[in-house]
């Protein structure tokens, strides 16, 4: 141990690191000041325009040309409907993938890194060339219609993608002695992943999918370009004529008066809600069966 | 007080006695046998014969493709896509790299124990029963775990808790917990990798302890880095070492004997280098 620097005071000394490192905590402060500002303003905005018509008839009745008696009932039970249906379609297939790639794919075949390359990429495509991609094939070329269905797999060919990384991740965050462990025992493939593997990252794939699907129940572009229409007095069905709650939204933001402009705002608050509900959900999950090794 | 010791001086005070080579039982016959990860070999042409209700031990130098070895006898090397096994060896005259030979089937006769403890995420009940049921051994499958538990001298310490997470077990309880998973599925061979250089001295000894009982139904063969441990514990003892050759680095076996003699009266200079301390 050095003894040289014993008789430097300890009080006061070093003062330029300091202020860099004060300069350094403002910067970081300011950036994240810059989203929440932002996130901060559009709340108040939304919920001092709309909160007053957040009620029973927003939420129970069909939209209609009188904004007083105007509600988004059939808009709201779609986007439940596509959300459930989301997620019927995307976590079997997300998982199937995200297991393929992490446990039996070689990775030195041109056509595993070709897939892979693909999946990043598909990751970062436009929500409105899925709804291209949609109106096209499902719509028009296997001749779905503008059906809630083709809205649904529509959501689940964008979304896919982060779900197939999200559970990737989690299937790679299960430690290796885990599988060595269980391979040394005589456990077959299968056995290893279905006991050992899958269970252990199911935190972490039920996190990405409930995130992956707070984000498509959001989405507008691709549903408007499929059909989603804007007037529909009735429940929606799969295979029946939907709209969705943020193509609602779109549509009432348009009308000239100012009382649908609170409308959309009250609509806006009941979306809201439902993905904080779905991000909270995330977080509890991750929280409640976070593993440490 | 404990005085420490050397490897040499701990061998010299072991007294017990090896049967005579033509009464021992070989269990692997392992001849000629190279493992590379891909273009880099990794161990070159080894051969030696592994006997029954013996513990064998492995030491060398960190490189010397040991462990590399001891993952042969099991297949785990099967699991590195780039690891290539040349050579045989003979699993009680059978090629355990022949065409028909199934890999899992191979595993569930011949355990493996780790480096680091590895229990499963799960109850210390599950952890045991986990073999017993991916290989549909699940008659009585309570008084399999107990057995398991007793065997591995862990019993006492969890009875009372075998649905508590095995992550809360001390280190050296997971490791018990790991062996007695193993023997929970009956096998025939208990590998084990460095299996107490990841705990403390008091849960060494229990490892030690629990290596000689076991000896006496199961055949051991353990790789380690605690020269005294070897000493103490192994009937017969291979020195590996790392040989260059045109730049590449490779694990060679030096010497095979029984334990007091390749601690005291080695054949080669390379082994008593190591075994005395004078190594590199």
């Amino acid at each position: 141990m050095s003894v040289a620097s014993a008789d430097v005071p300890i009080q006061g000394g070093r003062r330029r690191g300091v202020w860099r490192g004060r300069i350094f905590v403002g910067l970081l402060l300011l950036s994240m000041a810059v989203g929440f500002i932002a996130l901060g303003t559009l709340f108040f905005d939304v919920l001092s325009r709309g909160l007053a018509y957040v009620d029973p008839v927003l939420l129970t009745n069909p939209p209609s040309s009188d904004p007083d008696i105007a509600g988004a009932r059939p808009a709201i039970l779609a986007t439940l409907y596509l959300g459930i249906l989301l997620i019927l379609f995307t976590v079997p297939i997300g998982v199937g993938t995200a297991i393929y790639l992490e446990e039996y794919a070689d990775r030195n075949r041109w056509y595993n890194r070709l897939l892979e390359l693909n999946i990043q990429n598909l990751a970062a495509v436009p929500s409105i060339v899925y709804g291209i991609l949609g109106l096209a094939f499902l719509v028009r070329g296997l001749g779905l219609g503008r059906v809630l269905l083709a809205g649904a797999l529509i959501l689940t060919l964008l979304v896919l993608p982060t779900v197939i990384i999200a559970a990737r991740e989690a299937i790679r965050a299960v430690p290796g002695s885990i599988r060595e462990g269980a391979y040394a025992l005589g456990a077959t493939q299968w056995q290893v992943i279905s006991r050992q593997v899958l269970p252990n990252a199911i935190p972490g794939i039920a996190t990405g999918s409930i995130l992956a699907l707070a984000r498509a129940i959001g989405e507008t572009a691709p549903l408007i370009l499929i059909g989603a229409l804007t007037f529909i007095s009735f429940n929606p069905t799969v295979m029946g004529p939907f709209t969705a709650l943020p193509v609602q939204i779109y549509n009432w933001t348009k009308l000239p008066d100012p009382k649908f402009k609170a409308l959309a705002a009250a609509a806006i608050i009941v979306l809201l809600i439902m993905v904080l509900l779905l991000n909270a959900a995330a977080i509890w999950l991750r929280n409640r069966y976070q593993k440490r090794w | 007080m404990t005085i420490i010791e050397s490897p040499v001086q701990v061998a010299q005070q072991q007294t017990r006695e090896l049967p005579p080579p033509e009464k021992r039982e070989i269990v692997f016959d392992v001849s000629a046998l190279t493992v590379s990860y891909g273009e880099n070999p990794a161990l070159k042409n080894v051969s030696l014969d592994v006997y029954k209700n013996f513990v064998t031990a492995f030491i060398g130098p960190s490189g010397c493709g040991k462990s590399t070895f001891i993952r042969c006898f099991n297949r785990m090397n099967d699991l590195i896509p780039s690891a290539v096994v040349e050579g045989t060896i003979l699993y009680r005259g059978n090629d355990l790299y022949g065409p028909d030979v199934d890999a899992v089937e191979v595993r569930r006769r011949i355990g493996m124990v780790f480096q680091k403890p590895n229990p499963f995420p799960k109850s210390i009940y599950d952890n045991v029963a986990f073999g017993p049921r991916v290989l549909g051994m699940t008659d009585d499958l309570d008084g399999r775990v107990e057995r398991a538990l007793h065997q591995a001298a862990l019993w006492d310490e969890v009875k009372d808790r075998l649905k508590d997470g095995a992550l809360g077990l001390s280190g050296g309880q997971q490791q018990r917990l790991c062996i007695a998973r193993c023997l929970a599925v009956e096998p025939d061979v208990l590998l084990m990798d460095e299996p107490a250089s990841a705990l403390d001295p008091i849960s060494t000894t229990r490892i030690e302890d629990l290596m000689h009982d076991l000896k006496r139904e199961y055949t051991i063969v353990i790789v380690t880095h605690n020269m005294q441990q070897a000493a103490r514990i192994a009937d017969m003892t291979a020195f590996f070492s790392v040989q260059v050759e045109d730049g590449r680095r490779s694990g060679v076996l030096v010497e095979y004997d029984a334990t007091p003699t390749i601690f005291t009266k080695p054949a080669d200079k390379r082994t008593e280098d190591y075994v005395t301390g004078r190594f590199g």
